[in-house]
């Protein structure tokens, strides 16, 4: 057993008294990283970057994994806690976290993220460690038509999350997939959208500028005209017993986080999907197949554990292509592929059989970085839930500068704050016509990778639709996303007729 | 009420016949000029769909009985319109007089004046902010926030702690 | 307490009025240094071969203390580089922007009317020309050009070649091979070379003229086949694979990796900056990196570096005309 040999001396190095101090570091300020909206891994790990070439390369790769698994942990944070997702991954834990936090169940969504991620975290580095070799050639037999099937499927896994208004669904899906074309069309290389010939239009509508205009400022213009003297959140208390009981409660979970677990690894694992699409099909399939299906979207645990242990699950999952095949799956791997670059290793098939002691030394702290990163994260609940507690009109006006803050910080132009008062006026607007706000940010997040994989398809093959369905792989995701689509309807059959049966027993 | 939605739904037919518009610069048609169709036919032909389903929302609102209600309850649409007003102007003032004195500002605007604190809280929270803000985005994270002609004022801190 | 305030925002702005007038009097480059830190304009997303190799000088510098101020890399990709030539066009006469570029430098303002005229900005320096190669799977069973051009023949639209977008250099070498031999191929564009590195190999597409970085883990790994290359002289780290020349075609192809800045920097930021970045070309850490990947740095400041890009303008509108032409 050659592999857990390698992992054995990977953890001699990675408990060191030295990477355990850098390990903590890391992840401590990848979680406020992580937890500031508008920034996320990819700003973290840009930072200690060139940092890395000063420490030893064993402990560089550790506070590598630290700040990435700490800005993991922490996206969670703003979706639960201000309802604005730090980063794309961590739209779906809103859905079910801001509920939760609104009804002075914060402390609980909490901890229920941080297990789900340190579950999702454990269960794919376990299985990274098993089958890494493998699988980088599952990753190689997705081309652009298993790709296209596999957005597909994830957006049909969200067909119940609309409202019931059906023509307002649709709407809010079209915008979103219009503004997720806004820039330049990569196929013809032609620019295109570019609004009042604005340059600013050029590299497109970020997901984050959407995402902290529409919950980040729509909300706090919501919540003042609701209620502007009576805050709209339940005070939130943290008490030990509240830990126990929420421990409890995850207990209960385990299907779901094992779903979503490797759900995410193998979704994260493709190149072009990582934990965006992860996150959110594993809160679609949570939602159809759970018991208590009907509370999602209300502040259903279920539906904060779902993806949380995805996206965790997921972000392990991408970093298998990089190291196997070379291939970032996200602007975070991009880095790390950089980095590793600059290190002198060559990411690729040959990887584990000439630097063994990399890619093991990786392994190991992943293996640790999870472990600091869920103690502590859970350590500083109490912390943000204090944070909750401020009066509402401090903590609105704070939110309103984080908004402004964080949507100039990843791009570094006025332009994208502009559009955030834009997003955050019309968004306010909208939803007070019961305009549904989450298809239109998951349409724009999968549209780009939609469109690009529906198109290179037809191009390789010159137009021919059905190489959708001829493909096995793509084929059998298609049936899939059928399946998903269709599923809801099923369960209704089902339980009509259920329900006809049950009088005349 | 009524009013509001058939408002936002012509809004929205507005809107997508914009973007109809722009996205006719490139090909729209199947077979453009490759395999698929070209680079305007996603945009166009989804804002279509969008302006068809935003054309059945303000048919319905015709059909339907009116709901009650109404759109804006007019004390609390004062709020929010001076909360969006405080932001526009926080947020053209940013490129000009630079983050460290346009945040105050709206901060002690929102804080003192609309939302009545003491000054107990509004200042030490008016003056840590920005603290925070620069030794979080500038120091740790090393982005630049715009700091328009307070720039020589920067100058130390940047020999300082860069 | 408004009125001290405005006070000192006036001093300050004099004071900093003084400063620059007393550093465009003394002129003298030793005496310039930053004062704050430095934006590093990347014409290319996160995670490209220009961006990580943007990053790589970043932390080199920061490394060897090049520079006393930070350099701040900031990515503008948007419109294959329009975004990033438009801010540098505003930034006319900043002494703190500087911007790493690609081909796309030239063939952008070409294809697209974006108000820029590249040769109004100030050359920096040229860090090092990237190689192209024409790269089969190794599942393909093809060694030589010879083979690949019957296979191409053979396969006519149903070949399909991988690259980045259209009207980026992949497409433009493609463009080039397909005229030099009469063929015609189906071009698939992909978001970047890794994507295409990785459908080459997963079968997708059946070949590319991908960079040599973007391809070595799976040349290492024996998967993917060089066939010949683009260059003047065989690349060092492939001395097997012959070149376009040697096989009787005319077909070199380059980019290359610059740092311009805008209109008007002041003269002595110019040195410094120039100066910054041949001793960053002296390093060794940097020459090892360029034999690792197959690049070759080759050095080039001031006017020569205008007179190159003026050049490679010139040439580039000659190829996306004949390109445009095939096309129609």
């Amino acid at each position: 057993m050659e592999m857990f040999a390698h992992l054995a001396d990977g953890f001699a190095t990675s408990l060191s008294p030295l990477n355990i101090l850098i390990v903590v570091l890391g992840v401590t300020a990848g979680l406020f990283i992580g937890a500031m909206p508008g920034l996320g891994s990819v700003n973290g790990v840009a930072i200690v970057l060139p940092l890395t070439f000063v420490v030893p390369p064993s402990s560089a790769i550790i506070l590598l994994a630290a700040i990435y698994y700490g800005a993991m942990y922490g996206g969670a944070i703003s979706s639960i806690l201000l309802g604005i997702p730090g980063a794309s991954t961590a739209v779906a834990t809103t859905f079910d976290g801001r509920p939760m936090a609104q009804q002075g169940k914060a402390g609980l969504a909490l901890i229920a993220a941080a297990v789900a991620s340190f579950v999702g975290g454990t269960i794919s580095v376990i299985l990274f460690t098993l089958f890494a070799a493998p699988l980088a050639d599952i990753a190689l037999k997705f081309g652009p038509a298993e790709e296209f099937a596999l957005v597909l499927m994830a957006f049909t896994t969200f067909v119940g999350l609309g409202g019931d208004d059906i023509l307002k669904t649709i709407v809010m899906i079209c915008l979103g997939l219009v503004l997720s074309t806004v820039g330049l069309d990569l196929i013809s290389g032609q620019p295109r959208l570019i609004f009042f010939d604005q340059p600013g239009f050029y590299s497109g509508i970020s997901f984050l500028v959407l995402a902290i205009g529409v919950y980040g400022i729509g909300e706090v213009l919501y919540t003042i005209e609701t209620s502007k003297t009576a805050p709209a959140v339940t005070p939130a208390k943290i008490t030990l017993k509240e830990l126990g009981l929420g421990l409890r409660e995850m207990n209960k979970l385990w299907k779901t986080m094992t779903m979503g677990s490797v759900l995410g690894f193998f979704v994260g694992m493709l190149p072009a999907a990582g934990a965006t699409p992860a996150a959110l099909m594993s809160y679609g399939i949570a939602k159809s197949t759970s018991k208590t299906g009907r509370t999602f979207g209300k502040g259903n645990i279920e539906g904060v554990v779902a993806p949380e242990t995805a996206n965790n699950a997921a972000s392990t999952g991408s970093l298998l292509p990089m190291l196997t095949l070379g291939i970032p799956g996200s602007p975070t791997t991009a880095l790390l592929l950089g980095g590793m670059v600059m290190w002198g290793l060559v990411p690729g098939p040959m990887l584990f059989i000439e630097q063994p002691d990399f890619v093991w030394g990786l392994i190991s702290s992943l293996y640790t970085a999870n472990f600091a990163a869920v103690a502590i994260n859970i350590a500083l609940i109490p912390l943000f839930v204090w944070a909750l507690r401020m009066p509402f009109t401090v903590l609105c006006a704070l939110v309103l500068v984080l908004c402004i803050v964080g949507g100039y910080a990843p791009s570094q132009k006025m332009h994208d704050v502009w559009l955030i008062a834009g997003f955050g006026v019309g968004g306010y607007l909208m939803r007070k016509a019961d305009y549904p706000m989450a298809p239109l940010v998951l349409a724009l997040v999968l549209g780009p990778l939609m469109e690009k994989s529906f198109r290179q398809t037809l191009i390789a093959e010159r137009g021919d639709v059905f190489a959708f369905i001829e493909r096995p792989l793509s084929g059998t995701f298609m049936a899939l996303a059928l399946l998903f689509f269709l599923l809801p309807l099923i369960n209704y059959l089902v339980k009509g007729a259920k329900r006809k049966i049950a009088p005349a027993e | 009420m009524l009013a509001a939605d058939r408002l936002i739904a012509a809004a929205l037919m507005a809107l997508s016949a914009y973007f109809m518009w722009h996205a006719t610069v490139l090909p729209i048609g199947w077979n453009g000029e490759t395999g698929g169709p070209g680079g305007g036919g996603f945009p166009f032909w989804l804002s279509a769909i969008m302006f068809a389903a935003a054309c059945g929302i303000l048919l319905k609102t015709f059909r339907s009985q009116a709901r009650s209600g109404t759109f804006f309850d007019l004390s609390m649409v004062r709020s929010v319109l001076a909360v969006v007003i405080a932001l526009v102007v926080t947020i053209a003032l940013m490129p000009i007089v630079g983050t460290y004195i346009a945040l105050p500002l709206f901060l002690f605007w929102y804080l003192r004046i609309f939302g009545r604190h003491s000054w107990a809280v509004t200042v030490p929270i008016t003056i840590l902010t920005p603290v925070f803000l620069f030794f979080f985005f500038e120091v740790t994270v090393k982005i630049l926030l715009p700091k328009g002609f307070t720039e020589p004022l920067f100058f130390p801190l940047y020999a300082f702690f860069f | 307490m408004n009125n001290t305030f405005t006070r000192r925002v006036a001093l300050a702005v004099a004071a900093s009025a003084a400063l620059i007038s007393a550093t465009t009097t003394s002129a003298l480059a030793q005496d310039w240094k930053p004062i704050k830190p430095i934006e590093m304009v990347i014409m290319a997303g996160q995670g490209g071969g220009a961006d990580r190799l943007a990053r790589l000088f970043q932390s080199m510098i920061q490394r060897e203390n090049l520079s006393n101020m930070p350099i701040l890399p900031v990515n503008k990709g948007g419109g294959s580089g329009a975004e990033a030539l438009r801010y540098l066009k505003d930034k006319e006469g900043d002494a703190y922007v500087l911007m790493a570029t690609l081909n796309s430098y030239y063939t952008t303002p070409l294809r697209t009317d974006i108000g820029v005229d590249i040769a109004e900005f100030t050359p920096i320096a040229r860090m090092a020309v990237d190689t192209f190669v024409l790269w089969v799977s190794e599942d393909s069973g093809i060694t030589n050009l010879d083979e690949y051009v019957a296979a191409v023949k053979a396969a006519g639209k149903d070949w399909k070649m991988g690259g980045t977008g259209t009207g980026a250099e992949d497409s433009l070498v493609t463009a080039m091979l397909e005229k030099e031999f009469g063929l015609e191929m189906t071009y698939v564009p992909f978001e970047g070379g890794g994507e295409v590195a990785k459908s080459l190999i997963g079968g997708h597409i059946d070949s590319t003229v991908n960079n040599p970085s973007e391809q070595m883990g799976f040349y290492n790994a024996g998967k993917a086949i060089p066939i010949a290359a683009f260059t003047p002289e065989r690349v060092a780290a492939f001395p097997e694979t012959p070149t376009m020349i040697e096989l009787g075609h005319d077909l070199v192809y380059a980019m290359q990796r610059s740092f311009v800045a805008p209109k008007d920097m002041p003269p002595e930021a110019v040195a410094y900056y120039t100066e910054m970045f041949t001793k960053l070309n002296a390093l060794p850490d940097w020459q090892k990196y360029t034999v690792d990947e197959a690049l070759e740095a080759d050095f080039l400041t001031g006017d020569d570096l205008q007179a190159y890009f003026l050049e490679e303008r010139a040439k580039h509108e000659a190829l996306l005309k004949a390109m445009d032409e095939q096309a129609s």
